[in-house]
């Protein structure tokens, strides 16, 4: 069978391969070369060897968009973990209404980030200026847990509908024995339940790690970075020095951060897959 | 004990229901506001319903469709979003089936290319991307689902191949046996197999393009072509005052039909959800 469908690859593989090349492989390689050059456009770069690597450590903004990355990112991991493993743990009850609750907490997640930014901006602004507050534009505090609090709002319901699919797969019998054994609600939830969802929370840790390091609609449509870039994450920062500032420099020096972030996801998503992982039990 | 177990359950509903009302509200409230006059909306006032002197009717909507060009962006993202996840299911299922039967270096190497390309921030590639589509003429919405398939192949060979490696090869084996090609083989015999995780992986990649910001912004010629996401956005980017009422009818034309396509096909968007998870 291996050699008939070897014969017939152009037909199977080619589309895909050549779609690939043109949309992630060559981009790739030149993003890759790129970030050693000084250009405008793909035709006029010229090497400049680690230059643009050494001026990265220099740009304030994007020591100060690192730092504000991580901090969503640690806050927000944490709350739309909690949060969505609560909702699951309640919606596996038994609860009446249990469809009606799914089905609202996991709508906002099909909305696109652009208009869950605005549609925040335009609710947030309005609690502000009630509470006598700088409206978002000024106020990087509100920016921050804005940010925090549209992401729960998107997020919560897609790791819940995984987390519920974790906790609909523990046998039956493992929680009545657990139960038979006189453990209590409390240490059938930590003993049994969690380590037999840690493949779940593996996903879902995964996931919103790299969503809340990728994240970029959101941030630019609710603050656009304001106040004074005090709200730019990464993605953001890396964008703005790309397409915002005029000059030779700014290019070479935005492919060279684009590099740094695309290492920093893969080496932080790695990570935590192997942290997680070793917990996870055998079935 | 069983008594005082219902209560609590009683008190969970109560406290699930406000949750989700207060889930539900941001976008009420922006319904609300978009059936206000222009005059009347405002920062501090878009807690309050519209009053009888504030009301505006479905203007706000005429005027998104009839003069913001509405309608061009929803059929550029329709036609983005169908193209581009039609070319996806067909072809990659097609790309990964050859990579789980056909086993060698060669297969081993795309197949982690492909794992690799989903983790890799679109930053990335944002601006070498954009110029090769350029030079290369992709750039407009009639081919821009092959970039579309290029970039978002990682996802869905990794979800096709996962599934492959559990159905057996006999069935397969017995079809060419019998004198199918691999053609025959894969689209006859194959293919409706994998339903449950083509509408699993139609359904992520149709969010994703759909939703989609910064590749068609990129990618395209904002003055010719905007999808629905770049004209909501160019509301805000474009110079001068905002206007706030057909920004919001717009909003509001935008999530409608994303909430009526949900609940008519809940159960398959949470399950194909669901399924794509746990394989990833």
């Amino acid at each position: 069978m291996e050699k008939a469908l070897k014969r017939y690859s152009p037909f199977f593989v080619l589309p895909t391969f050549l779609a690939f090349l043109i949309g992630f492989v060559i981009p790739f390689a030149e993003g890759l070369y790129l970030s050693f050059c000084q250009f405008t456009t793909v035709g006029n770069a010229k090497w400049v060897g680690l230059s643009n690597y050494k001026s990265i450590f220099s740009d304030a903004s994007f020591i100060h968009s690192f730092k504000f990355t991580v901090a969503f990112a640690v806050v927000s991991i944490i709350l739309i973990n909690v949060i969505a493993f609560g909702l699951a743990l309640l919606l596996t009850r038994n609860l009446k209404g249990t469809n009606i609750f799914r089905t609202v907490f996991f709508m906002p997640n099909l909305i696109g980030g652009i208009v869950l930014g605005y549609i925040w901006q335009i609710l947030i602004n309005c609690v502000l200026s009630k509470a006598a507050q700088p409206l978002l534009a000024l106020n990087s505090t509100a920016g921050y847990w804005g940010l925090i609090i549209l992401m729960c709002w998107q997020q919560i319901g897609y790791m819940m509908i995984i987390y519920i699919a974790g906790l609909q797969n523990i046998p039956d019998d493992l929680i009545e024995a657990a139960s038979i054994d006189g453990a209590s609600a409390w240490t059938t939830l930590w003993r049994v339940k969690l380590p037999m969802v840690m493949p779940s929370i593996t996903i879902c840790v995964f996931l919103t790690l790299t969503n809340s390091f990728k994240l970029f609609d959101q941030n630019l449509a609710l603050t656009g970075g304001d106040p004074n870039h005090f709200t730019e994450m990464l993605a953001l920062n890396i964008y703005q020095t790309f397409y915002a500032r005029a000059g030779m420099q700014w290019k070479g020096l935005g492919q060279a951060k684009a590099v740094l972030f695309c290492l920093l996801v893969i080496v932080i998503s790695v990570l935590q897959l192997r942290a997680t992982r070793s917990k996870e039990v055998q079935q | 004990m069983k008594k005082q177990n219902s209560i609590t359950n009683k008190i969970w509903i109560v406290i699930l229901s406000i949750a989700s009302l207060l889930y539900v509200y941001p976008i009420v409230m922006i319904l609300l506001n978009s059936l206000k006059k222009e005059t009347a909306i405002s920062t501090s006032s878009a807690f309050e319903l519209p009053a009888a002197e504030s009301f505006n009717g479905l203007q706000n909507y005429v005027d998104a469709i009839a003069s913001k060009g509405f309608l061009r962006s929803l059929g550029y993202s329709l036609f983005i979003t169908l193209t581009s996840v039609i070319a996806i299911l067909i072809c990659c299922s097609m790309c990964a089936w050859f990579i789980t039967r056909v086993a060698g270096k060669l297969s081993k190497a795309l197949y982690y290319l492909f794992v690799f390309s989903m983790v890799v921030p679109f930053q990335m590639v944002m601006f070498t991307l954009s110029q090769t589509a350029d030079s290369l003429k992709l750039n407009t919405p009639w081919n821009i689902w092959v970039i579309y398939l290029g970039f978002g192949a990682g996802l869905a060979v990794f979800m096709f191949a996962g599934f492959m490696k559990s159905i057996p090869l006999e069935v397969e084996e017995a079809s060419m046996i019998d004198g199918c090609n691999p053609l025959q083989t894969f689209f006859l015999i194959v293919l409706p197999m994998l339903k449950p995780t083509m509408v699993s992986v139609g359904i992520l990649e149709a969010m994703w393009v759909w939703n989609d910001y910064l590749l068609p912004t990129l990618v395209l010629d904002i003055k010719k072509y905007k999808t629905i996401p770049m004209l909501i956005q160019y509301f805000r980017g474009s110079y001068g005052k905002v206007e706030m009422g057909p920004m919001m009818a717009c909003i509001m034309l935008t999530v409608i039909p994303i909430v009526i396509v949900y609940l008519v096909g809940q159960k398959h968007i949470i399950k194909g959800v669901a399924a794509g998870a746990v394989k990833g």
